[in-house]
């Protein structure tokens, strides 16, 4: 059905809530999933995995497997060090890692050899009959414990587990904590967690031997700098290799940027075996063996005067990156350098930044990639600073946040926030909240012995990554060198045409996981071209053989509101430009005395004067004689946005690591069960500045989405491992994603201050709620049991975690209390 | 996660499905919901080389108040124990029970003898099975036996019936008058196992004291336990809270946890207690309406 504005907003169609395109197909089960495409004489993959966390391969014995039947044949460690190269890194040591292991497994469910079978039942049979020896080598999981002297070394040729590390510094945090009259520091410990989409990871291989091409398709959610790098790996061409990705994704959350080994391990089965090869991952693969977000452990202090003004931050950081460091890492740790400090106007940082391989699933992207690691331990050290000084929480946050007037700020880690209101965000979270009654009504709980908490986040929300943000790893001595090459950019293409009869499609690359871009492409140019979203054909996927596509392109760090949606309105004015100017030239009139009002070009004050869209369309195509001179014939127009700020890091570190940056203030109110632990989640507000809204539906959907996430985080999901190293959450009956079930009705509010760089003033807010809801949980949760003088500095709180501090704090409470009074 | 190559055989009634596992001895396994069976066969934890599929059975599946007794087929789904009025009736705790079971879709395959054969030491339905004393009812090739709880619950995924033999009936005491019951969960998120489970019952006598009382946890040792301790702290007394709190004080010493991800030994055995007595008290708060 013809869907139609609302007369007070008349061919206004970006602000309204318009129902989701996509929906349709998906609801009824037509969507198309990578899974749904066979191609003839296809077969499937199965891949035998390590049981052991370390372990040196000595031999791999498929012969027997290779008898069994429907079995093709078997790929191993041995057939991929020849066939591939190991994939190229973001950090100058030379680190070796291929699709699979290749001599030496380094965490429980890497790959040791893939099945090539007629289908997935005889592919795993034939695993069980592979026979390998291995030489169990000493396992270490814990980041602290993989640096110390004598740990095992998971890659001799390094001879440590230490990655990458940079020391560096911002402003003159000695001088900010000598000025300081108090000073609090926390370690903390955020958990391995991920995203789990409902669709893993699927991938489809094709060799074609006689023109040399490896054609992939997959449900990679970019970036492309992963085409590249597969490239290299695979030993081919960019011109050779060939990434198609389906017009429907089940979703990826940053964690299918992370799943180029699959797609190059695919892609040599099918080399070896000469077959087409589809391996669909399972999802005890998926827990186990895709990838997740890094566990961090911090130590962080905060510099502040006795009025509550922090001065500085000083911490050091170690993050998890598993086995090995696979790209984008060691983005969770720089991805958020712009943002580092927050919403704050702290001038000061010292950052001691480590990045540390142990025998655990290599990491990557996940939802909120590296903010909810960060502002984990920042607005946790705030609320301790907040309890030393005898502040309310809401208040310390307050006096620093960037005074509304000081847009666009540059932070002194090199973030120009573009836009917003950040007083006002907390504000309105106070009032919807009604904070001061809150407050009361917990104090009436506490005399009563109840265990109430309130708890506050206050975060900047990155979207559009500038892939420079990466060399951050890099010295500035290493960056200015010859044999570097600097990165920076941040750029989306998309394109707008019009076809004989004047019908509109837009082609996107940005690989849609769910986010509803078919949607909000045709609501924006509806509105450029004043047609309906019901004339606007989008299409999705992504073939790099025939796309205009960049190392940039994709979906991921929220980037589309921001990057993807200024692209998709630059090139519908370009279309209306041409039109406008084909109009001219028929109507001999004026350029400018020409204007688009509800599909018709008109001159002003002459309305009757006026040609249709697609009569000026139709020329364009069929009487080529009847352009301006010197016009292309065709309707087409593509265009690439990017943001000049996205530039390389300065020589003092400094880099604007995100185009756009949004804004978050969150409440949360809980209360324990004092028995039990258990929480209960009784008010949660989160208010956001995003700019401009283009529609207010599916930033509603991406708020409850990311806060489910988050909520994952705070009480739920953690991909743990033993001391040995054995993976202990490998289906979803330990590995806990909450469900509609657990979480609350959110009370939303929305501040929107327009961005002034992107062409709608819109930015992102998909992962929004991932980076504020775990510790704004936390803070709840710590404040409810403040009584008790316990602490929360590790996630996730699960009810006997909870239950432990309960009895901890009351077995020690006077102490603790006497202690805190000091 | 895909199963290796098993043989697949449908049956009809009770006694082909035991001709079929007097026939495979061993090898075989009964499929009636498949809610436990088939993931671990995707796992391939369990490796069967022949599934007697049961679900075509339409005699096993019934729920038939009887001689005081609630008697259901083992086939019976666990959502029709859930949506029965009869099972609400004379057995309202089963139906309180159920409700805990996974999640909706769950019930709608899962079935009583299915979950009560696997063993689960965190099962709801072995739970109240354990609480009530239900009557299990075994069928051989040519040989039946009834057998309590107690001879039919082991351990953990471990019951006592024969490679031969299936459950085909389970019974369960109506529901005293003047009684009141309580059934009590704590999982992590709604529809996962259970950390602990409690159940009690409790029935008034003409006296006004309690003449019955029945206690059992989950959750804190390898299978269901009763707690004869606390209940029989409860009989003959009047209830007050401070009975229930006496009768709760002797879970702890008399359940056997073994700690894990979600819950050290000394939660379980804290929340066994905690369950217990929120369970007492849901019972207590019924019996005082009375």
């Amino acid at each position: 059905m013809p869907q139609t504005a609302p007369a007070s907003a008349i061919k206004k169609w970006v602000g309204q809530s318009i129902r989701r395109t996509e929906d349709r197909l998906l609801l009824t089960g037509k969507g198309q999933f990578l899974d749904d495409m066979k191609l003839p004489g296809m077969y499937h993959a199965a891949v035998l995995r390590s049981p052991y966390p370390h372990a040196i391969i000595k031999s791999v014995d498929a012969s027997e497997a290779l008898t069994m039947p429907g079995v093709r044949g078997v790929l191993t460690g041995e057939d991929v060090g020849r066939m591939s190269s190991p994939f190229p890194q973001a950090v100058e040591e030379p680190l070796e890692y291929y699709c699979i292991a290749v001599d030496r497994a380094r965490y429980v469910g890497e790959g040791i050899a893939v099945v090539v079978a007629e289908d997935r039942y005889l592919a795993e049979d034939a695993l069980q009959a592979i026979r390998v020896e291995y030489e169990p080598l000493p396992p270490v999981v814990d980041v602290e414990k993989a640096v110390e002297e004598g740990a095992p070394i998971l890659h001799p040729k390094l001879g440590t587990n230490i990655i990458n590390h940079r020391d560096l510094r911002y402003g003159d945090p000695e001088a900010a904590f000598a000025q300081a009259d108090v000073i609090v520091g926390e370690k903390f410990f955020f958990p391995k967690y991920s995203s789990t989409p409902m669709e893993t990871f699927a991938v489809i291989a094709q060799y074609e031997p006689i023109e040399d091409i490896i054609t992939i398709w997959s449900n990679f959610q970019g970036p492309f700098t992963m085409h590249p790098v597969s490239v290299a790996a695979l030993r081919t061409a960019e011109n050779r290799l060939r990434f198609i990705v389906p017009p429907d994704i089940g979703g990826a959350f940053g964690i299918k940027s992370s799943m180029f080994p699959q797609m190059v391990m695919t892609a040599l089965a099918a080399k070896k075996t000469g077959v087409p090869v589809k391996y669909i991952e399972d999802r005890m693969e998926h827990l186990m063996s895709s990838s997740s977000g890094t566990d961090r452990v911090t130590y962080i202090e905060a510099a502040a005067r006795k009025d509550g003004t922090i001065l500085g931050i000083r911490k050091k950081e170690m993050d998890n990156v598993g086995g090995y460091l696979r790209s984008p890492e060691p983005a969770c740790m720089y991805r958020s350098t712009g943002n580092q400090l927050g919403p704050y106007t702290i001038k000061n940082l010292a950052w001691d930044a480590y990045v540390v391989m142990t025998n655990k699933c290599p990491t990557g992207p996940n939802r909120g990639y590296g903010c909810q690691q960060l502002y984990f331990e920042m607005e946790r050290i705030i609320d301790l600073l907040a309890d030393r000084l005898a502040m309310d929480p809401a208040e310390i946050r307050r006096k620093n946040l960037i005074p509304t007037d000081q847009f666009p700020y540059t932070t002194p880690t090199g973030g120009i926030y573009d836009a917003g209101d950040y007083v006002a965000c907390l504000d309105m979270a106070l009032q919807k909240a009604d904070y001061a009654k809150l407050r009361q009504e917990q104090e009436k709980a506490r005399k009563k012995g109840r265990l109430v908490g309130i708890g506050l986040a206050t975060v900047v929300d990155p979207s559009v990554t500038n892939i420079g943000y990466i060399t951050v790893a890099y010295t500035p001595e290493f960056r200015s060198s010859k044999k570097f090459n600097p990165k920076s950019g941040s750029g989306e293409t998309a394109v707008v045409k019009m076809d004989p009869l004047g019908q509109v499609s837009v082609i996107i690359n940005t690989v849609p996981e769910g986010q509803g871009h078919e949607t909000i492409v045709a609501q924006i140019v509806a509105d450029e071209l004043t047609i309906s979203p019901d004339d606007v054909r989008v299409v999705s996927g992504m073939d790099t053989f025939t796309r205009f596509w960049s190392i940039t392109t994709g979906t991921y760090s929220s980037r589309f509101a921001s990057v993807g949606a200024s692209a998709v309105a630059m090139a519908a004015r370009k279309v209306k430009e041409k039109l406008l100017k084909i109009a001219a030239h028929q109507l001999e009139v004026d350029l400018d005395d020409l204007e688009l009002v509800g599909g018709f070009i008109q001159v002003r004050g002459a309305p009757e004067r006026r040609l249709s869209i697609r009569r000026v369309s139709g020329l364009a195509h069929w009487n080529q004689w009847g352009l301006p001179e010197g016009m292309e014939p065709g309707i087409h127009a593509s265009y690439t946005y990017n943001f000049p700020c996205s530039t390389p890091p300065d020589a003092d570190d400094r880099v604007d690591s995100s185009a756009t940056y949004s804004f978050i203030a969150d409440l949360a109110c809980v209360e324990i069960d004092p028995e039990t632990g258990q929480v209960e989640i009784k008010k949660y507000v989160t208010v956001h500045d995003c700019g401009s809204i283009i529609n207010p539906k599916i930033v509603e959907g991406q708020i409850y989405g990311s806060f489910v996430h988050g909520l994952g985080g705070a009480f739920y999901e953690e991909m743990a491992y033993d001391e040995s190293g054995q993976y202990l959450a490998g289906s979803f009956v330990d590995y806990m994603c909450p469900t509609a079930v657990e979480a609350p009705e959110l009370i939303i509010g929305h501040v929107e201050t327009p961005s002034p760089l992107t062409v709608l003033g819109s930015k992102g807010c998909g992962e929004s709620c991932t980076m504020s809801v775990p510790v704004c949980l936390a803070n709840a949760v710590a404040d409810a049991l403040k009584p008790l003088g316990a602490t929360i500095n590790r996630l996730p709180l699960k009810p006997h975690d909870i239950w432990q501090l309960i009895q901890d704090g009351t077995s020690s409470s006077a102490p603790k209390d006497a202690r805190k009074r000091k | 996660m895909k199963p290796p190559v098993f043989k697949y055989l449908r049956v009809a009634s009770v006694q082909e499905a035991v001709s079929v596992l007097a026939e495979y001895g061993g090898e075989a396994k009964i499929l009636a919901g498949g809610q436990s069976l088939v993931p671990m066969m995707n796992f391939r934890v369990a490796q069967p080389a022949v599934l007697v599929d049961i679900n075509p059975v339409k005699e096993l599946d019934y729920i038939r108040p009887q001689d005081g007794w609630l008697r259901i087929g083992a086939r019976t789904r666990q959502r029709s124990l859930e949506r029965t009025p009869e099972v609400a009736q004379k057995c309202p705790l089963l139906a309180a029970a159920v409700k805990w079971i996974g999640h909706p879709q769950i019930r709608n395959r899962g079935t009583i003898g299915g979950s009560l054969v696997h063993g689960d030491p965190t099962a709801e339905l072995a739970l109240v099975a354990t609480l009530l004393d239900a009557e299990l009812t075994i069928q051989g090739k040519g040989k039946s036996r009834t057998v309590g709880p107690a001879d039919f619950f082991e351990g953990v995924m471990a019951t006592r019936i024969d490679e031969d033999e299936i459950l085909t009936q389970v019974s369960f005491p109506v529901i005293p008058p003047r009684s009141g019951y309580g059934f009590r969960e704590l999982c992590i998120r709604h529809g996962d196992f259970a950390i602990v489970a409690a159940a009690a019952q409790i029935t008034l006598g003409e006296n006004g004291r309690y003449a019955a009382a029945r206690v059992a946890v989950s959750g804190a040792g390898a299978k269901a336990l009763r707690i004869r301790g606390a209940e029989e702290v409860l009989v003959g007394e009047i209830g007050s809270a401070q009975v229930l709190d006496a009768a709760a004080a002797r879970v702890p010493g008399e359940v056997e946890p073994i700690g894990d991800l979600k819950g050290s030994e000394a939660y379980r055995r804290e929340m066994a207690k905690v369950f217990v007595r929120r369970a007492l008290e849901d019972a207590w708060s019924m019996v005082k309406e009375n």
